[in-house]
């Protein structure tokens, strides 16, 4: 197909499927741009702010300019922070528009071989299966610890990798023994005073599924009884955000369905990322009249693991004791700007006895990760990277306390990069809740 | 399409990386904030110097390519909307805070810098910049000086107008001239300062600038008034400035505003009252809660049915920053909004706010109002849908209306937007074909190839607002 009939196509999609009313709901008043990471970082260019890109796609839409390559690379120099949404007074949903216009340039994308197998093998075949996830999460685990890590840094076979996937090789945290059965339900310790259905996620069940522990043991804690429906799969976000809708929608259904059987009060989920997706499900799924109500129902279930140990007073109930040290906390974007969770996270942290919270200047800045940006566009996050690690340092914190995996990630990353192993981790908030519960036991018992 | 060897030469003076002219970065630097007004430049360049500056105009100057310069395209006038294509200039590379000089009370600054960062780091120092317009956070100094923005703070401090000492400008002839400096008097010829500042580009490109500070007043204290009638609201208006009180803010929102502003912020806004006063008070404690608490009795004499003060420096900033939300606010209500800033005298405040009542009751359009009622300049705000021609044209006819009767009451057009393109054709409603043909005849002296924003202020005389392309 020649480039200008495609366009064509594209142009006449975006004429169908973008939604014109919220296109016009833009009304140009600059008010997202100081909140935009890239339109900063680009040296304030507008074709890298939400005001311009809503103008791109409008433009697009109305036939003014063709889905040419600028255009292109505009939508996907975004990060999908959505920081622009809470500072629109218009109320735009900036990440709507942003996700159906990608997902319309990606389906006229003729794409290479190996990366057509690549998104086939990665979108289709790993994250929506558990059991591969766990296969992949084994492999690395071997890696780690066979000694194959070892020996491959140091024959410096790494250095094939470009320098950004270098530093996320060594970013990776130590990957659990993978464990194929887990309990159906956990009982509250304690009175029970809620019944909550728990969203395990790909890779926080894998790669990070001590934190999925930890998280369980924070909600029994909490008086919660805890089921894990065995059936559900991943989230979708990043089929979503890729431009994958149709396998997100498929992925929303499953997940629709495990979690109906459950009939829990609430459904809790510790990444930020899943969990702003498991609520735009209501959304994704608005066109499908078997899924419309139910689509709508669950979204409005999905709670994050901060909210409903602050609702449940856990802090309050719970002693939590840590020795003296300064903590920062990096906001996930989707849990602050798509669900509107800035407090609870801190309101925890500064619980903790012996913590100084600091809090980080633009600490609800992204950090750069943003799902797999930082493998798509590595210079715009390193960039993004370095200047957050420089109001992390600011903070002199020991740790920098996150609520999503690919926020751990990339500030793991980000600590290694700036040289601060030795004084600064960066940790899951549920792992650092969970060592303060553990020592604070320690503490009254001695 | 620009001409390859003026954008050969226009590299030569930037560098290539400083040139834009992809489809995107041109359509990206189409517009501003105004609604309908949309047409894209031939190329965006970002100089560093006014070296640079001056040799770009020279070089727009023998080819009479039109210049817009442009801050970060939030003004409402389409002040910056490139209606004949040529070059968008912009600061972004010419944004620093020069200096702050504490003897003087003077902040020499840059073009490109935000608004909000001047005033952030001259507080931090003890001073003063008052100039708020509602985009501060991200609006550029070089685009209020060109625009003279008003904002929350006017009734008591003045526009930026008030604030501009010293100019460095880059005339259309390409000679860079310096005007004013850190003086209090300076008598030295005419007032070049003034003349540039609010010529929305029109004369020439502002390079540098010397602004006034003040001393940070030592504390403030903020309060809403709460109104079962719009009336009500804008006669308390009146009787606090009749009682010799000056305020620092005194806004007005009507219901609708009210509820849309709520719906975005959550801090509690009362939606079921016609009208609100949010009122500022600085100064040092005394004369403020002195003065607060007499604003308090005004406005429960003039039918105020609960007055409530702010608690705490958080809560005092939520109103206000929700305040400045309005406008854009209002865009939730439809498609399209259209903001006009008609200004009366301040005695006339509630005579206007019943004129607007009358007039979208006639025409049959949806207007809500609020402003800054202290100043007397209003922002009726239409919820309207620029698809639906027919309602359009009710809407300017409504919007003829109100400009007819803003002037007969001894006001003005436009109090702090501008006229850009988009007032343009009621420009003569308030300064007469005389009052035109002076203007011109400056302009036409500074500018007789005509490419500093070309269209802006005189615009096409019978040009009503459309949709450019």
């Amino acid at each position: 197909m020649s480039s200008s009939s495609k366009q064509k196509e594209i142009q006449q999609q975006f004429q169908e499927q973008m939604d014109e009313k919220e296109l016009l709901n833009c009304m140009r008043c600059g008010f997202c741009l100081p909140s935009c990471p890239t339109y900063i970082e680009s040296g304030q260019q507008e074709t890298h702010s939400p005001r311009g890109r809503i103008a791109l796609m409008k433009a697009v839409r109305d036939g003014v300019i063709e889905p040419d390559e600028d255009v292109e690379h505009s939508l996907n120099l975004c990060l999908g922070c959505r920081a622009c949404e809470p500072v629109c007074p218009s109320g735009v949903k900036y990440g709507q528009l942003l996700e159906d216009a990608r997902d319309i340039i990606q389906q006229h994308k003729k794409q290479s071989f190996p990366v057509k197998l690549m998104r086939r093998v990665v979108f289709k075949g790993l994250f929506p299966s558990q059991s591969r996830m766990r296969q992949v999460a084994s492999f690395l685990r071997f890696y780690q610890t066979s000694g194959l890590q070892t020996a491959a840094r140091k024959t410096r076979i790494l250095k094939v990798l470009p320098s950004h996937l270098q530093l996320m090789e060594q970013a990776l945290p130590k990957v659990p023994p993978q464990k194929k059965k887990r309990l159906n339900e956990y009982k509250a310790i304690g009175q029970a005073k809620k019944r909550v259905a728990f969203f395990t996620g790909c890779l926080m069940d894998t790669v990070f599924s001590n934190t999925n522990k930890a998280t369980i043991h924070l909600l029994q804690l909490a008086g919660c009884d805890v089921i894990v429906p065995p059936i559900q799969t991943c989230c979708g976000a990043l089929h979503g955000h890729s431009g994958e809708k149709d396998q997100a929608k498929q992925l929303a259904k499953r997940n629709i369905e495990a979690f109906e059987e459950t009939d829990a009060d609430a459904i809790v989920m510790n990444a930020g990322g899943c969990g702003a997706f498991l609520s735009d499900y209501g959304h994704l799924l608005q066109d499908d009249p078997d899924f419309q109500k139910r689509s709508k129902a669950f979204s409005q279930k999905i709670t994050d693991i901060s909210s409903i140990l602050v609702e449940l007073e856990f802090h309050r109930r719970v002693p939590l004791v840590l020795p003296a040290q300064v903590i920062t906390y990096q906001d996930s974007c989707h849990l602050r700007n798509g669900m509107n969770v800035q407090q609870a996270p801190r309101v925890l942290m500064k619980a903790i006895q012996g913590v100084t919270f600091k809090e980080m200047k633009d600490a609800g800045r992204c950090c750069g990760s943003a799902g797999i940006y930082n493998i798509l566009q590595p210079d715009m996050s390193m960039q993004i990277l370095d200047h957050k690690m420089t109001e992390a340092s600011n903070t002199a914190a020991a740790a920098i306390v996150t609520s999503n995996p690919g926020c751990q990630l990339q500030m793991a990353a980000g600590v290694k990069k700036a040289g601060h192993i030795s004084s600064m981790r960066a940790i899951h908030l549920a792992d650092f809740l969970l060592e303060a519960v553990q020592y604070g036991k320690k503490a009254s018992s001695s | 399409m620009l001409d390859s060897e003026f954008s050969n030469q226009l590299k030569e003076i930037v560098g290539a990386s400083n040139v834009q002219d992809s489809k995107a970065d041109r359509l990206a630097y189409s517009y501003d904030a105004t609604p309908n007004f949309q047409q894209m430049p031939d190329a965006i360049v970002t100089p560093r110097t006014a070296e640079e500056v001056q040799q770009i105009v020279k070089l727009c100057a023998s080819y009479k390519v039109p210049i817009v310069p442009r801050g970060s395209g939030t003004n409402l006038c389409a002040g910056t909307c490139p209606t004949q294509g040529g070059l968008v200039i912009l600061f972004t590379r010419m944004n620093q805070l020069l200096e702050i000089d504490e003897e003087n009370l003077t902040a020499t600054v840059q073009p490109g810098l935000i608004t909000q960062e001047l005033i952030h780091q001259v507080e931090e120092k003890g001073l003063f910049y008052p100039p708020d317009p509602s985009s501060m956070k991200i609006s550029t100094l070089g685009g209020n000086i060109n625009e003279n923005s008003g904002g929350l703070r006017g009734l008591k401090y003045g526009v930026t107008r008030d604030y501009v000492l010293g100019l460095e400008v880059v005339l259309p002839n390409g000679d860079i001239i310096k005007t004013g400096g850190k003086l209090a008097k300076d008598v030295a010829g005419y007032d070049m300062t003034r003349l540039f500042v609010g010529s929305e580009g029109t004369l020439g490109i502002v390079t540098e600038a010397v602004l006034k500070l003040l001393p940070l007043p030592e504390t403030k204290q903020t309060m809403l008034c709460l109104y079962e009638s719009l009336e009500e609201a804008a006669t308390s208006v009146s009787a606090i400035i009749a009682e010799r009180i000056i305020p620092a803010t005194l806004e007005f929102m009507d219901q609708p505003t009210l509820e849309v502003v709520e719906d975005f912020a959550n801090i509690g806004l009362p939606t079921d009252v016609q009208a609100v006063l949010l009122i500022e008070q600085d100064g040092n404690p005394e004369a403020v809660s002195r003065d607060i608490q007499k604003i308090a009795e005004v406005c429960e004499q003039h039918g105020a049915k609960s007055v409530k003060i702010a608690h705490s420096e958080e809560e005092a900033s939520a109103l206000l920053t929700a305040r400045r939300s309005a406008l854009s606010a209002l865009a939730r209500l439809s498609p399209t909004t259209i903001l006009e800033d008609a200004t009366v005298p301040r005695s006339e405040i509630a005579n206007m706010v019943r004129a607007i009542e009358d007039i979208a009751r006639k025409y049959e359009v949806n207007i809500c109002t609020f402003g800054h009622a202290g100043d007397g300049n209003l922002h009726p705000t239409c919820a309207t849908d620029a698809r639906n021609e027919e309602e359009m044209k009710r809407v300017e006819a409504a919007f003829q209306a109100i400009f007819e009767k803003a002037v007969a009451l001894g006001g003005t057009i436009t109090g702090e937007h501008g006229v850009g393109l988009m007032k343009a054709p009621y420009l003569e409603l308030k300064v007469k074909k005389e009052g035109i043909a002076a203007m011109k005849a400056i302009k036409q002296a500074l500018d007789p190839a005509n490419i500093m924003n070309p269209d802006k202020v005189f615009g096409k005389a019978s040009r009503k607002r459309v949709v450019v392309s």
